[in-house]
């Protein structure tokens, strides 16, 4: 049994759901087995851009196997899938320019495709094979369209026309920050550095491919669906509320075991809507899952930027202004949260961990013939924090400065609980400059210097590169996030079960699909009740039985999630205190939880099992009056404020001087995520994250041809992610500032590696570049061609 | 993910595969399956019949046959890679087999398939020129051999004809004195080669090339020899200016075809480098 002296918070167990899943056992949508199970297949568009003139399904219906085939006519009082977050003028969001376009994405199209995989009918059968066969047997008459596919031309005069409710293709305009304080500011700046900055699209990849299984019973009216979702009651209300107009109450959905998400499986998408309605019409379950090619073209991608970045520097290296412009592609539609991610999860952090004289941000959101951009592990804070941590380089290189020194002088002083930036938000508590100071120490910064002087002398090309980030999470106060646009809040619910031999269950509302849940919130359980973990199960991912929670993104589940546990375990050991005095006939307010038991403070001995009080609360015979049985509470946590995690990455590069291939030699991170429950998952976290911030640096991109529209990059053999042998072995250390904002001091760990990894590395190849003239490059990945040609052109202009 | 319909024929014989091959409609054989199984879940590929060579015994198997080592068609990556007999006489074949793919294909996937198949980015294409492998096919008629330089026709088309099978690929042995390697720039998301190169060459007492053989991969719509290169090289010194010089010529004669991976400028200059780099690898092994 855990002891006061041995506490499990803050320890290293072992991921308790991973037996499972190494061993195959996991549960996931595709292992949903049903009798009378029917398997749709998606008709999609193989166009960018195309009018719809007919569609026959009179083969596909015929296809032996075939059950029922639809199309968009035939889908009717269904609505336009949602967006959930709004930028209008008229409801006082700020920094709107333009208001939102809401236009209207609906679940099969039946006028136009607008991107390649844009679903037009869907065809149901007794087997998969069936469902893909009728699925080629649809006639698609189609009158191909112009199309538009890159960000800087989709506003470009002449450009294909998305939406007739989007002239221009513009979906909005925002801006945040003081432009006039800005150009004054950059009117006396000594030292001004301009850049045009590419944030390239990517690709979620999550291991499991999205599905569902939709199943109506006809008995009862209830529709159960199991779905790959972050956050299933988000789920649900969308799809009942907005589209499909059923009883929230009649309909369950369920997300099992999850493979992964990043972000892709937050929003609610075409195929879960079709087949919820599809089973509603056949009587029979309906289920998908997405092929591989599939999951490229129709999953959420993710950034898509293209920026002009300013920033004026006195020659003393202090931070004078910052002025940024952004193009946003949102993609052919607006996915579920879309808005958000370039306005208020991008514009907000331009800050960084930094003292600016002023700043200035402008975003343009538009549309384009590509898959939706929403969300991607990040979402926003790595487009703000490449931006930023780039443009600084870049300042760093014009003065003549050492990075490491131009980020030190300009480091916002340590605080403990505020600091106002310049962008809207308000951050906890941080200490800037001792994460940055370890990280230096941890590389050992001098003796690279020394090293890479020696390496240049033989004529290799060795960088090294420094990040910085800020990080908004513990999404979010609901009231804030309110009056910014969102139609949720983001609070959290948590409940607490004792049973009556005191095991416990917990129903968090955020879900695990990767994050170890399982596993942190059990320690955090275990930890605060002092009994065995053993005797304490997670459940998550069941609106069935979980209280109404709002689901795992935004690193917000330990914070937020975890948070509405303590609360509930709070009120459990309130009252566990009042049935153990009864008990043990002492007064309440002598009562104190320790070691496991509820005892009458500094009297040893006089104490009653935390067990005993379980079983007393079911079987209250001995009980005071006027008290409830039972021993189980739910509690629902809104958030005061975001927590800001940050720290500080270095990356060792070498250049191949022939090819251009950068080869990543060495990474050390030094992350703040405030207080850590379970270290080795945090750490685990970390990995992954730089994994993929290393991955956009130097290998992903999706990428659509110019002509075409199609995605070029639609596989895993042609978009390239990171594998195990492309990245060194990782130092990762911490500093621990915690935030005031919860109880725990914990901030959110899930995102940090992949906003800070990115600049990291391409920092590095411009340093190890720099002895041949190369100041910046301008676009990622920075493959090995986009290097070599980076080099050949440094030698023409000589 | 799911193919079109097919029927599925096991043959027991080569013969029986033969008659398989003369009579069905719209057949393909299925080796071990590392690129037609894939073509035909995404639908590319949608053959009526599907002929399966894995039952038929005794094509598979390494053997040393007087100057040649025989390979049986069927024989997989992952034994070509291990086989102490090739890894002794001539490893170039075993290196190359050990940077196809990944485990898993390596263990499934075979030599025969994969020459046979003839990817234009496929690395053992570059090993069977530069070595001067030949291929044995089958056919009703009887056996025939087909030099390396008669073996690859254009994209994914070989001399084996409709109704032959490849059964085995003999790779002769050089002399004392060789050394070869294969190194590739490897695709970071498939790994397959953007460009290989593959490099053997024989060393006299001075030092002299008395025997060249360079093969491309990757670049182009097939792979090649690379003509220039070994013009280059034969009957001198190879000293690093000879090296660098020959590498030089690396390109000619490669269709090298532009793509996401590199335009025909990087992989024109890639061959270069690579050739450079192979040769280098080959000569240290021969001096060793």
């Amino acid at each position: 049994m855990a002891t006061a002296t041995e506490r499990l918070f803050g320890k290293s167990i072992k991921r308790r759901e991973d037996p499972r899943f190494i061993t195959g056992r996991g549960q996931y949508v595709d292992d949903v087995k049903l009798p009378g199970m029917t398997y749709a297949a998606f008709v999609r568009s193989p166009h960018a851009h195309a009018r719809i003139r007919a569609i026959d399904v009179s083969q596909a219906k015929a296809h032996p196997g075939v059950v029922a085939v639809f199309t968009g006519k035939d889908m009717t009082g269904v609505n336009s899938l949602p967006c959930g977050w709004d930028l209008r003028k008229e409801k006082n969001i700020p920094g709107v320019v333009q208001d939102l376009a809401m236009v209207p994405h609906m679940p099969l199209t039946s006028d136009v495709a607008r991107h390649v995989g844009d679903p037009v009918a869907v065809v149901i059968a007794h087997s998969q094979s069936a469902a893909v066969d009728g699925a080629e047997k649809v006639r698609v008459d189609w009158e191909p369209l112009s199309a538009v596919t890159a960000t800087e031309m989709a506003t470009a005069s002449g450009a294909a026309q998305l939406h007739s409710g989007a002239p221009g293709n513009v979906a909005f305009k925002w801006a945040l920050g003081d432009a006039a304080a800005t150009d004054a500011a950059f009117k006396n700046a000594p030292v001004t550095v301009k850049k045009r900055i590419v944030n390239q699209r990517l690709v979620a990849n999550a291991m499991e491919p999205r599905a569902c299984v939709a199943r109506f019973e006809e008995a009862t009216g209830e529709l159960t669906l199991w779905v790959t979702s972050q956050n299933p009651h988000v789920h649900r209300l969308l799809m009942c509320a907005f589209v499909l107009g059923i009883p929230e109450h009649k309909v369950r959905v369920i997300a099992p075991d999850v493979g992964g998400g990043f972000g892709s499986k937050v929003f609610l998408y075409n195929e879960e809507v079709v087949c919820s309605w599809a089973t509603r019409q056949i009587k029979r379950p309906v289920r998908w899952t997405a092929s591989r090619r599939e999951a490229y073209v129709t999953d959420a991608h993710g950034r898509d930027h293209v920026t002009e970045a300013e920033l004026a520097l006195s020659r003393d290296g202090k931070m004078l202004g910052l002025r940024v412009r952004t193009t946003a592609n949102l993609g052919a539609y607006l996915s579920t949260f879309a808005p958000a991610i370039p306005t208020f999860l991008y514009g907000t952090l331009l800050n960084g961990v930094y003292t600016i004289g002023a700043i200035s941000c402008e975003v343009t959101g538009v549309f384009t013939n590509t898959t939706a951009v929403d969300a991607y592990r990040g979402a926003g804070r790595p487009e703000a924090c490449y931006v930023l941590e780039r443009i600084v380089e870049a300042g760093a290189r014009a003065l003549n400065m050492d990075p490491a020194e131009l980020r030190r002088k300009n480091f916002i002083p340590k605080f403990a609980d505020s600091y106002q930036t310049l962008m809207a938000v308000t951050y906890d508590s941080g200490d800037y400059g001792a994460a940055f100071d370890k990280l230096l120490t941890v590389f050992d910064y001098k003796k690279f210097r020394a090293d890479q002087a020696a390496a240049r002398q033989q004529g290799r090309l060795l960088g090294v590169g420094f990040s910085t980030y800020i990080e908004a999470c513990s999404i979010a106060p609901s009231k804030l996030v309110g009056a910014l646009g969102a139609g949720a809040g983001l609070y959290e619910s948590g409940k607490v079960r004792v049973h009556p031999t005191g095991m416990v269950t917990v129903y968090t509302g955020s879900h695990s699909h990767g994050q170890g849940h399982e596993t942190t919130f059990a320690q955090l359980v275990a930890d605060e009740l002092q009994i065995p973990i053993e005797q304490v199960e997670i459940v998550h991912g069941d609106t069935g039985q979980i209280p109404f929670g709002m689901g795992t993104y935004g690193s917000r589940s330990g914070s937020v999630g975890g948070t509405a546990i303590q609360m509930s375990l709070n009120k459990i050991k309130e009252k566990g205190k009042q049935i153990a005095a009864h008990l043990l006939e002492a007064s309440p307010k002598d009562m104190e939880y320790a070691n496991g038991q509820f005892q009458v403070k500094g009297v040893p001995g006089k104490a009653v099992p935390f067990g005993a009080v379980a079983l007393t609360a079911y079987v209250p015979h001995k009980y005071p009056e006027g008290l409830e049985p039972g021993l189980e509470e739910t509690s629902f946590y809104d958030p005061s404020n975001f927590c800001f995690p940050f720290g500080a990455h270095a990356c060792v590069v070498e250049v191949d001087r022939d090819t251009g291939k950068v080869n990543v030699l060495r990474y050390v991170a030094v992350d703040d995520v405030g207080n850590v429950i379970n270290p080795m998952i945090v750490d685990g976290m970390v990995h992954g994250g730089i994994a993929q911030g290393v991955g956009q640096a130097l290998w992903e991109g999706a990428v659509y041809d110019g002509e075409s529209g199609q995605l070029v990059t639609g596989s895993m053999m042609d978009y390239a992610m990171p594998k195990a042998d492309m990245l060194p072995l990782y130092e990762t250390d911490r500093t621990v500032t915690p935030t005031p904002v919860n109880a725990m001091g914990v901030k959110g760990a899930g995102e940090t590696g992949t906003i800070a990894a990115t600049p990291t590395v391409v920092n590095a190849v411009v340093d190890a570049l720099a002895p041949l003239g190369i100041d910046h490059i301008e676009a990622m990945p920075l493959t090995a061609e986009r290097v070599w040609k980076t080099i050949q052109a440094s030698k023409a202009g000589k | 993910m799911y193919p079109a319909s097919f029927e599925y024929h096991s043959p027991a014989t080569v013969k029986e595969a033969l008659g398989l091959l003369g009579t069905l409609e719209d057949a393909k054989l299925l080796a071990g399956g590392h690129s037609l199984i894939p073509m035909m879940k995404l639908r590319l590929a949608q053959p009526k019949n599907l002929i399966d060579l894995r039952k038929i015994p005794g094509l598979k198997g390494i053997k040393e046959d007087g100057s040649v080592i025989a390979i049986g068609a069927m024989t997989t990556h992952w034994e070509v890679e291990s086989s102490s007999v090739l890894k002794g006489k001539c490893p170039i074949v075993s290196e190359t087999a050990s940077v196809i793919g990944d485990p898993a294909v390596r263990n499934v996937g075979t030599i025969g398939g994969s020459l046979a198949h003839a990817d234009p980015a496929a690395d053992m294409p570059a090993t069977a020129i530069a070595h001067g492998m030949e291929f044995v096919c089958e056919g009703n008629k009887g056996r025939r051999t087909v030099k390396v330089d008669d073996w690859f026709k254009g994209l994914m088309q070989t001399a084996v004809g409709d109704d032959e099978l490849l059964v085995e690929i003999r790779v002769p042995l050089w002399g004392a004195g060789t050394g070869g390697a294969y190194l590739k720039f490897p695709h970071p998301a498939s790994r397959f080669a953007v460009v290989g190169v593959a490099a053997v060459v024989t060393l006299d007492k001075q030092g002299t090339c008395t025997k060249a053989g360079v093969g491309i991969t990757g670049a182009g719509t097939k792979a090649v020899r690379a003509k220039g290169v070994e013009a280059g090289i034969a009957g001198k010194k190879l000293d690093q200016a000879t090296i660098e010089a020959a590498a030089q010529k690396a390109a000619e004669g490669v269709d090298v075809q532009a793509d996401l991976q590199g335009s025909v400028e990087y992989k024109s200059h890639l061959c270069r480098v690579f050739a450079r780099r192979a040769l280098e690898a080959a000569v240290k092994r021969a001096q060793a």
